[in-house]
């Protein structure tokens, strides 16, 4: 099969026996995370009252668009969609450049105050006033029915911090030391010297940034007392997802399965989660080899 | 005025004022840590106090630890840490080792290719989030599921069982539905460090005749150690972290008896029944206790692996 030449060599009875049950449970494994992504598709590509009676696994029994266009037509999940999207691209800008700026002085040894100002971060990472002090203090900042509750708190991550210290790190001082002979001060060679040479550091906190916004339906739930308009579409999901619980829990599975024209609240659901779903699952992938890096930055610091 | 300032002062403003781009990079970190970090620090004084939401911090009246006796003596009390522990510790003794043997067999597979789809579609679960999960989990588990319907089939239930709705089947839920979504994310640290590893010692224990599983046991393992050690240390002290996300989506009325955890019942009394100062107790002492599990952990590690977080 292959060129290399260790294939050649002669494997043991055992050898053999480990890589085929080795193989094995990988494309288990492999088909556990993939398939639940796929029943949700295939059934979300399907007729709403036909799902209804279920046993669709592998394939749309009666394909339909109908739920796509019920979910693009509803005015509120449209609304939710636009709040997600306008949140993480925010959110996601401002996180990374934020944190990559407070990064840059404190990857320096010498920074004045570095030892006070890393030990001020890292009590953060394990120590936190918790759920009500943080509603109440959001609260006086008037933060609550605000769409900023979404980007302000959000702007700012001491762990991430630590992978930008440690990419910074890395990156030759000579560089910066040129740059300054030709007159720039710290701020342009953090801009014009330091930010084109991270973009993989950039790529990884983004996608960490990104999906936690696109993620996160607490913020929603949480904060939005009384601007259903300003949620995003995770907890209009979660809204969903509990009202489908607490009916199971009442025994009424069926009822919870509302039925307008040709859709029914489950079938529109699958739909909108597919469309939730897939912007991350096309993403990642490309961003992979960034993201292993940066994971293990972030585990082996200092 | 001038005489007054000792000259390690002057040379640690002028020092400063030299940095002054770097210092005022930092600076905007540092005021917003102060604000949104330290400020809800600041406020866990409710904990002490009997605070309504219309009336100032400042002028609610002390009560002491009132708060606290309240919630040992709370009916829910051994209910909820059982629960919180329980989940955790399955999580810990379970949860906690399979990420190491998936990242092990995975490092074993020999085409390369396949080891990378394989590595790539094992971290899908952990993009999407949990209410999408629960989405499709909550329908799954339930009588007329998927899981049931294949179970039945394939003749390991004579008949369907509701996974959600009874007690005793929720903790088992939590610990595979979190395995499911977590372990691919999770060995990536471990095949990190398991690349580190020099493969001259391989290449010398295979001329020794070496077998896979010797290679595995005293090569592989002992070189991940450290690694190990320290996610070790970042679990335990986060023991009664019990995933709050998962746990809120997954619980419901019916299995609310094993699977209320300390966060979930925060987020309950506090922001569904607005009783701040008695929640705010409860989180408290969560805290600390995770703040004690982390030192001890901390030392231990140091003691006995010589490694540690800080």
């Amino acid at each position: 099969m292959s060129k290399i030449t260790t294939s050649k060599i002669k494997r043991s009875k055992g050898t053999i026996l480990f890589d085929t049950i080795n193989t094995l449970i990988m494309l288990i494994i492999c088909f556990l995370c993939v398939y639940p992504i796929w029943y949700v598709l295939v059934n979300s590509f399907n007729d709403a009252k036909d799902a209804m009676m279920g046993g669709i696994y592998w394939w749309p029994r009666v394909f339909s668009v109908e739920n796509y266009k019920t979910v693009f037509e509803d005015s509120s999940v449209l609304r939710a969609f636009k709040i997600t999207i306008g949140k993480t691209i925010l959110g996601t800008g401002l996180n990374v450049f934020f944190t990559a700026m407070v990064a840059y002085p404190l990857s320096k040894q010498n920074l004045a105050g570095r030892k006070f100002y890393m030990a001020m971060g890292t009590i953060t990472m394990f120590f936190s006033g918790g759920l009500i002090p943080t509603f109440l203090l959001f609260k006086n900042l008037n933060l609550l029915n605000n769409f900023l509750v979404y980007i302000i708190p959000a702007a700012f991550n001491f762990f991430n911090l630590l992978i930008f210290i440690n990419f910074f790190r890395e990156i030759p001082a000579s560089l910066e030391e040129s740059a300054k002979i030709d007159g720039a001060n710290d701020w342009r060679i953090f801009i014009k010297v330091i930010l084109p040479l991270s973009k993989p550091v950039l790529a990884t906190i983004a996608l960490f940034a990104g999906v936690g916004q696109w993620n996160d339906y607490f913020g929603g739930l949480m904060y939005m007392t009384n601007r259903v308009d300003l949620e995003p579409i995770q907890t209009y999901l979660y809204r969903m997802v509990a009202q489908v619980q607490s009916n199971q829990v009442a025994g009424s599975i069926s009822a919870s399965n509302i039925t307008a024209g040709d859709t029914t609240s489950t079938s529109i659901k699958l739909a909108a989660m597919v469309i939730t779903t897939l912007p991350i699952c096309c993403v990642y992938p490309f961003l992979q080899k960034y993201f292993v890096k940066g994971m293990m930055v972030g585990a082996v610091k200092e | 005025m001038a005489k007054t300032v000792r000259p390690e002062k002057q040379y640690a403003l002028k020092k400063w004022w030299n940095q002054k781009y770097l210092q005022f990079m930092v600076i905007p970190g540092i005021i917003w840590m102060l604000l949104f970090n330290y400020v809800p620090m600041g406020g866990i004084v409710i904990a002490f106090k009997k605070f309504k939401i219309t009336r100032p911090i400042a002028d609610a009246p002390w009560v002491g630890l009132q708060y606290f006796k309240e919630f040992f003596q709370d009916s829910n009390f051994s209910d909820i840490m059982i629960n919180t522990l329980g989940i955790s510790l399955l999580k810990l003794f379970i949860g906690f080792p399979l990420p190491i043997i998936f990242a092990l067999l995975i490092n074993e597979i020999r085409g390369t290719r396949f080891k990378k789809i394989s590595q790539t579609i094992s971290y899908l679960p952990h993009f999407l989030s949990w209410v999408v999960l629960g989405g499709i989990l909550t329908t799954w588990l339930a009588k007329d599921g998927v899981i049931n319907d294949f179970f039945v089939t394939v003749g390991l239930l004579k008949e369907p069982v509701s996974f959600l709705g009874q007690p005793k089947y929720f903790w088992g839920m939590a610990l595979i539905t979190d395995t499911w979504k977590e372990l691919g994310w999770s060995a990536i640290i471990y095949l990190a460090a398991i690349s580190g590893v020099d493969q001259q010692i391989y290449e010398a224990a295979t001329v020794d005749g070496a077998s896979k599983l010797q290679k595995i046991l005293f090569i592989t393992l002992p070189s991940i150690t450290g690694t190990i050690a320290l996610m070790l240390i970042l679990q335990i002290s986060g023991l009664l972290n019990s995933n709050f996300d998962q746990i809120l989506i997954l619980k419901n009325q019916i299995n609310v008896s094993r699977s209320q955890v300390i966060d979930t019942y925060v987020y309950q009394v506090g922001m569904t029944m607005g009783k701040y100062s008695y929640a705010t107790a409860v989180g408290l002492f969560k805290a600390v206790i995770a703040l004690m599990l982390l030192l001890i952990a901390n030392k231990s590690s140091k003691k006995l692996l010589g490694r540690s977080l800080y």
